[in-house]
């Protein structure tokens, strides 16, 4: 099934939903469109866990549930895994795609460098609802500074 | 970059849920942002027609069909092949006897509403899978076919099957003498 083509178009067509619907433009409209985004991945992240087997959801450490978002789930939904994986041991980890699937469409380098949040929001709740469905409340922030390569920083809240 | 090889089985799950799992947030989020289901309907639409002007490129990259010679090819195209493509599943095809441009979709599954039972309450009127309305009729476009598209019956509103509706509305025959605009 050629399932990423039709999701990356839908990923963009769901971009520019959100930023309708009489949001309004400026930075207050681009502030809830972010939320709106995030919100819906947050959703979709959340579903996608509670689908899962439960056998494939054991893991032993917390790396090894951020191994699975960056082999298993980036390799799902992107065809791909992560190219690095950096923590501090200390709860943040930071998630590195060269490559990023929804910017490499758009641009190489600089240009539309404040437009790309608006296709790493949707990927942020994605984690953040994966994560939570299995037990661990996080929050997920992503920075571009330069097109393709994004990093979705992931920070375990600790209870 | 090569394809990986055997892809383990969560990775198939993960990709089938995504799509329909994102179209779900997609409705809810426009059923909070337009009263009226008329509004939904043709929000979809749009989105649909958007995402079909491009996916007929890769649908074509990827299919290498050959020239279709007749409106029952492009619909038998559509249901076997790309339907096949991208969801997975192979609507049947029947066509309007009195008529040789209307076609019909018959949607035995629907993987999109996989995981809704019902529409949500008040919004009787919504045509939750709209979307793909959209998607045909802006796909045939990019291919110089103009058709009304839509949802004849629908399952979610209590008819028997979901069956959507292709009128092609410009003859063949004259596409070699359509000047463009």
């Amino acid at each position: 099934m050629a399932d990423e083509t039709l999701f990356q178009l839908l990923h963009t067509e769901v971009v520019a939903a959100a930023y309708g619907g009489g949001r309004g433009s400026g930075d207050e409209g681009q502030r809830t469109g972010l939320t709106v985004l995030e919100g819906m991945g947050f959703r979709v992240g959340q579903g996608l866990a509670e689908r899962l087997p439960r056998g494939a959801l054991v893991f032993r450490e917390e790396l090894d549930t951020i191994k699975f978002l960056c082999r298993d789930l980036w390799g799902a939904v992107f065809r791909k895994q992560t190219d690095n994986l950096r923590t501090n041991h200390q709860g943040t980890y930071i998630l590195q795609d060269d490559n990023f699937p929804f910017l490499t469409q758009m641009a190489w380098g600089q240009q539309y460098l404040e437009e790309a949040p608006k296709f790493l929001a949707f990927t942020c709740g994605l984690l953040r609802g994966t994560l939570s469905a299995l037990g661990i409340e996080s929050s997920v922030t992503a920075s571009v500074a330069s097109l393709p390569v994004c990093k979705f920083q992931v920070v375990i809240q600790k209870a | 970059m090569s394809r990986p090889g055997n892809r383990r089985p969560e990775c198939h799950k993960i990709n089938r849920d995504l799509f329909v799992l994102t179209y779900g947030a997609l409705v809810a989020q426009l059923c909070k942002d337009y009263e009226k289901d008329e509004d939904v309907n043709n929000y979809l639409d749009k989105m649909g027609y958007g995402i079909g002007i491009r996916l007929v490129e890769d649908f074509l990259a990827r299919s290498c069909v050959k020239k279709c010679h007749s409106y029952s090819e492009i619909a038998d195209l559509i249901a076997q092949v790309a339907f096949k493509m991208y969801l997975g599943i192979t609507p049947s095809v029947t066509r309007n006897e009195s008529s040789r441009n209307e076609f019909s979709l018959i949607l035995d599954k629907n993987p999109l509403v996989e995981f809704v039972e019902e529409l949500p309450a008040g919004r009787s009127s919504l045509c939750y899978c709209n979307l793909l309305c959209g998607v045909i009729r802006g796909a045939l476009e990019m291919i110089h076919l103009t058709a009304d598209v839509t949802f004849l019956q629908d399952r979610l509103k209590g008819d028997k099957v979901t069956e959507i509706g292709i009128t092609f509305l410009k003859k063949l025959e004259e596409k070699k003498c359509r000047r463009k605009k």
